[in-house]
């Protein structure tokens, strides 16, 4: 079997954002969950969260791809 | 799974970065690929069903109309009017509806039958799009505030004088760096990873069941239900990195124009 270290970095630099999405949709459910009326508001706020989370793990794509030689 | 078939026989060509570059006519620079194409349809079908969902109005709209109203609604009040505030929106939703809907339609095109090709999967055409960004809400900023202001604007008040150099350069390589760099990795990454998978997953599928032993068929008949799950999936992906680019856009925006910072 063969391949490239860089997709392990990948692999690496998913865990962070895996739990950073974890915990914003966590929050965001939470929030809802206690005050329906507030859903328009809560949720740019969300996916604002969990695009700039979700963020360095396409860093990490983009890096393993160009480290890949 | 793949790497069992690759084990088994080694021929097979797992799905890299060489699939996205299918140049047609020519080669090079300027060689007309299968993306460009793609673009192309997107802007011709845009362009023919906003102007049939817009031609003949009535207060009671058909199918075409009551489409084009609620994605135009769905972006002036979603996006437009809450995220940069109703005093200035107006001018801006043009060009966030046309922000969405092009993403969001090029990025339905690969998982559409025939055409199946994220455009968005080769960097140059998110590039581009967030190059657009870049300059609207910089020129925006710097129209409001003047060139000195702007600058001086991007630093929040009320900081304690030694702090504010390190924190006008970090907002400074925030606003100039940062900010258009992951614009366009993220709409990138999202399209390229989501293609690839597919690929891997229907492609190493076939190749398991056409060229495996029995329990290696079972496996990929496995992997080809998982690719139809996935196919699902992206759809979900494609409509929110189309929502979450513009929605950024507009926060970029407001950001400029906001008095306060």
């Amino acid at each position: 079997m063969s391949g490239n270290i860089a997709i392990l970095g990948y692999g690496l630099s998913a865990i962070g954002p895996g739990i950073g999405i974890g915990l914003i949709f966590a929050a965001y459910i939470n929030g809802v969950a206690r005050q329906p009326e507030a859903r328009g508001m809560l949720q740019p706020i969300a996916f604002l969260g969990f695009a700039l989370a979700e963020a360095l793990a396409i860093f990490g794509l983009a890096l393993a791809f160009v480290f890949r030689s | 799974m793949s790497i069992v078939a690759l084990a088994t026989e080694g021929s097979y060509q797992t799905p890299g970065v060489q699939d996205f570059w299918q140049p047609l006519i020519g080669d090079g620079a300027f060689a007309i690929t299968r993306a460009s194409v793609v673009i192309l349809l997107s802007v011709a079908l845009l362009s023919w069903a906003l102007l049939a969902g817009t031609k003949k109005l009535t207060v009671v709209p058909g199918k075409g109309q009551a489409a084009t109203e609620v994605t135009y609604g769905f972006v002036r009040n979603e996006i437009g009017r809450d995220i940069i505030g109703s005093r200035d929106f107006l001018r801006f939703v043009p060009f966030l509806f046309t922000l969405f809907v092009l993403i969001l339609l090029n990025n339905l095109f690969s998982i559409t039958p025939i055409i199946m090709f994220p455009s968005m999967g080769r960097i140059g055409f998110p590039a581009a799009l967030t190059l657009v960004v870049f300059v609207v809400y910089h020129w925006i900023g710097i129209q409001k505030h003047g060139f000195v202001g702007y600058f001086k604007s991007i630093v929040p008040a009320g900081l304690p004088i030694g702090l504010i150099p390190y924190i006008f350069i970090l907002e400074l390589i925030t606003d100039l760096f940062t900010r258009p760099v992951t614009l366009a990795l993220r709409l990138f990454g999202n399209m390229f990873a989501g293609h690839m998978l597919l690929v891997l997953l229907v492609g190493g599928g076939e190749y398991m069941i056409s060229h495996g032993a029995f329990g290696i068929k079972i496996a990929g008949g496995g992997s080809l239900v998982m690719g139809f799950v996935m196919t699902v999936f992206e759809i979900l992906v494609q409509v929110l990195q189309a929502y979450i680019f513009t929605l950024l856009a507009a926060l970029y925006i407001a950001g400029a124009v906001a008095d306060e910072h």
